[in-house]
């Protein structure tokens, strides 16, 4: 209960407005297609130059925070994920939104993140010292199995069809292996120079997603004449949290799914929302109803991806290594101020840590406040009329893709594979799929290829790969993941029949 | 007519003369990009970023400094994109990583070399180290070596990537013992081939000085030698790997500092020759960087000029075998 005692700490006037400007500009942030939560933080470290420490941490600690749920803003509206957290939330929320519920989605989405954010938060206060041993637990062995279980959720991802969702996981897969390979320097399919670095994943998120829509709404308004646009209802607060104890069940999955995989260093966050979902519609008995705008989707993926930024500090609080991009960017605003993580850091420096927690933790809920807030305005977006939409996604689209690198490249790589995805749409495949498949393919790949390096030098590939009571849990857990996507498909294919109906849409 | 398109033409040819003049003695008149080849949040992004902070100061450039990150392919993205895409006008410049960059362009299947940038200054230089887990048997090069002659290519050794600083340490301790360990280039770079000796996964690594003393003072890490020509302030205890009797010298040290593209007028690099080491020597900037344990080193132009011949030379040589 020590982390009480500091909570002063964030009440002073200075650090509450730095709280407040932290939280309220890391949602801007966070909506701004292209600025990832790394991004932005980074983006606000010279900043802190001129703050004490603890003020400094402040700022970082809500903006990051509030960053991370400030994704879901452009992944619900506009579907454009701010960052590969958002991607599931894309997911339902895109949908809801279509149908005027934007509001409802955003209530529920910061929410989630909220309750997913705290419970993060929680766990970090009061298990640090006992995650810190667990996160050291994982070697290339395991992250590769972890990479390989994610693989294994691909083909039921998002999709009507199971074969059209592996498909689409592979075409992601090969994606992912363009550019120079860091382990062995070597380099493959680089035709371009832009894709000498391989295919940067933030203008690929925004490209698959965003452009085939933008397409889909060019198109359509060049059938009717009428520009049509739908009601946006105002949602009661209320209302939204009512719903969000009926899901309890999403809540707690998506809750505790981020939490783990947060924890993970080097897997974490990109996952986090989408194994979530994904579990979440496995456990659900309304499965059909996930990505077709059901709110149950945006509770899983929201609450995944903001129950992650506690305990993926974790293993940078207590062991000065950063176990993910931002908490590499969050290590140099320590390091600014002398400021020197380890395991002694909570003795050390007290109040400065400790008002860091404390800063997450009021962030999560003032989150919760303004976002919701503005949601109400924020929805009326779907209001505006197709081809102003279509044209007003689009700008955001190429300037986020810009703005990740200054490079033209990437811009001509979201186009590309934007332009890619709005054919397979057409043949019923779906983005989800690919882009798991673009996440986890170097991932997997890499961790094998360090894996058996080490694997070379000490007993071999089998023994590396195979024994110690981690690996064979994650293997069992691989074979039982690929058996139930199998045992449900044959039982779907057999007693419906549904015939390929996506393919003739 | 005639008289009329001449006098358009001096006063045209005029203009652009007077422009030019005016260039380099105005610059800078806004602001300057540097492009870092490492994402933000890596060190020499994290590096770049207090460096620059005075920039801004009328006694330094007058202009603030800000930063491009171009990350990719350890480096070669950005570098590729600053030898073929920059302007030379020096409203763009980069920072360097000494030994990467030099040693890429020998390995070959870059854009750039040595000869397609121009140095302006060094600011930092960040020694590798070798370092073994806190728990681990080995306490000296000397159990490090012994055990690597006895169990050829059975020593794992994590570092953050392939023709790095620390990749370059491996190989120069392989040649100096005679004997093979297994380097590991570790997936997530410096941080992830640091955890890999907390965790055990690895038998020793090799990691910047920096890294290691903070992983040290948090009770993680033995340092066993510094890649250097003398022992650092920063762990005074630590024997050189010379002193341990290994044939090693600083070529693995990792340089940074900022250049421009060759091809920039020589008034403006010779302007930023002047005062970017006066930016870095700052009061402000050293202090930052010492909170931080970021080693600094601050070299002119003409020094960094030597120090990227002799590195390419040491570098082929060492290369050449792989």
């Amino acid at each position: 209960m020590e982390f009480l005692s500091y909570f002063g700490g964030v009440f002073e006037p200075i650090a509450l407005m730095l709280l407040f400007a932290g939280t309220v500009g890391g949602l801007i942030l966070g909506a701004t297609p292209g600025l990832s939560p790394t991004m932005a933080v980074a983006l606000l470290i010279p900043f802190t130059f001129h703050l004490s420490p603890t003020q400094g941490l402040i700022l970082l600690g809500a903006a990051y925070t509030s960053t991370v749920a400030g994704g879901a803003v452009s992944a619900i509206l506009l579907k454009i994920p701010g960052a590969p957290a958002n991607i599931a939330t894309a997911l339902d929320g895109n949908e809801m939104a279509k149908r005027g519920e934007g509001a409802r989605a955003l209530h529920l989405s910061f929410l989630a993140s909220g309750v997913g954010g705290v419970i993060g938060v929680l766990l970090l206060i009061f298990l640090t010292p006992l995650l810190a041993q667990w996160a050291l637990k994982f070697g290339p062995s395991h992250l590769f199995w972890i990479a390989i279980l994610g693989v294994t959720v691909i083909g039921s991802l998002d999709s009507k069809s199971f074969v059209k969702g592996l498909l689409s996981g592979c075409i992601g897969l090969w994606l992912s292996t363009i550019g120079t390979d860091d382990i062995m320097g070597a380099d493959r399919f680089i035709f371009v120079d832009a894709l000498s670095g391989g295919i940067t994943i933030i203008p690929a998120l925004i490209g698959l997603f965003a452009i085939p829509q933008v397409l889909d709404m060019f198109a359509k308004g060049r059938v009717s004449a009428v520009i049509d646009t739908i009601d946006v209802p105002r949602y009661k607060v209320f209302d939204s949290v009512k719903e969000l104890t009926c899901s309890l069940r999403a809540l707690s999955i998506g809750t505790v799914i981020g939490s783990i995989i947060g924890l993970i260093p080097g897997v974490g966050g990109q996952i986090a929302g989408l194994v979530a979902y994904d579990q979440a519609r496995n456990f659900s008995p309304q499965k059909d109803k996930f990505g077709t705008g059901h709110p149950e989707g945006v509770i899983a993926a929201e609450s995944a991806n903001n129950a992650m930024v506690g305990p993926s500090l974790v293993p940078l609080l207590t062991l000065s290594i950063p176990g993910s991009p931002t908490a590499a960017v969050l290590l140099g605003g320590l390091l600014i101020h002398g400021i020197f993580p380890g395991s002694d850091i909570f003795d050390k420096h007290p109040e400065v840590v400790w008002t860091f927690i404390n800063s997450m933790l009021l962030g999560q809920i003032l989150m919760v406040i303004f976002g919701i807030y503005t949601a109400a305005w924020a929805a009326r977006i779907a209001k505006a009329p197709i081809p102003i939409l279509a044209a007003g996604v689009l700008v955001l689209a190429l300037f986020g893709s810009y703005s990740v690198g200054q490079s033209m490249g990437d811009v001509q790589i979201m186009l590309a594979l934007g332009i890619g995805m709005y054919i397979l749409e057409k043949f019923g495949f779906s983005a989800a799929p690919l882009v798991l498949g673009l996440i986890l393919g170097p991932i997997a790949g890499d961790y094998f290829n360090n894996g058996s390096m080490i694997a070379a030098a000490q007993d071999g590939p089998w023994v590396y790969f195979f024994t110690g009571p981690l690996n064979i849990i994650l293997i069992a857990m691989v074979v039982a993941s690929i058996a139930y996507s199998f045992w449900t498909n044959m039982l779907r294919a057999s007693f419906t029949k549904v015939p390929n109906s996506e393919a003739a849409k | 007519m005639k008289t009329l398109m001449k006098k358009a033409l001096l006063s045209a040819a005029a203009i652009s003369v007077s422009a030019t003049l005016a260039l380099a003695a105005d610059y800078p008149d806004r602001p300057i990009g540097v492009a870092v080849s490492y994402g933000a949040g890596g060190a020499t992004d994290f590096q770049a970023r207090i460096v620059t902070m005075v920039a801004g100061n009328e006694d330094i450039l007058g202009q603030p400094i800000y930063i491009l990150n171009k990350p990719g392919a350890g480096g070669r993205k950005g570098w590729n994109w600053f030898a073929t895409e920059a302007e030379a006008d020096g409203y763009t410049m980069s920072a360097y990583n000494i030994p990467h960059f030099v040693a890429q362009s020998i390995k070959g299947g870059v854009k750039y070399s040595a000869a397609s940038f121009e140095p302006i200054a060094n600011w930092g230089a960040d020694p590798a180290v070798v370092i073994v887990g806190k728990d681990s048997k080995f306490n000296t090069m000397q159990d490090l070596i012994d055990h690597a002659k006895a169990n050829p290519g059975k020593t794992t050794t994590s570092g953050a990537g392939l023709f790095v600083g620390h990749h370059i340490a491996a190989l120069q301790i392989e040649k100096a013992c005679a004997c093979k360990l297994a380097y590991i280039p570790t997936k997530g770079g410096g941080a992830a081939a640091m955890k890999a000796v907390i965790a055990g996964e690895v038998l020793a690594g090799v990691n910047n000085l920096s890294d290691a003393f903070r992983a040290r003072e948090a009770g993680n890490v033995k340092i066993l030698g510094v890649a250097d020509l003398e022992r650092n302030e920063f762990i005074k205890d630590v024997p050189t790997l010379k002193e341990t009797g290994l044939d090693v010298d600083n070529s693995s040290v990792n340089f940074r500092g900022l250049m421009v593209k060759k091809g920039t007028p020589q008034a403006v690099i010779d302007k930023l020759a002047a005062q970017v080491p006066l930016m870095f020597a700052h009061a402000r900037v050293t202090k930052r960087m010492k909170a931080g344990g970021s080693p600094m080193k601050i070299m002119t132009r003409d020094e960094v000029k030597a120090m990227w011949a002799a590195r390419e030379t040491t570098l082929k040589d060492l290369l050449a075998g792989l």
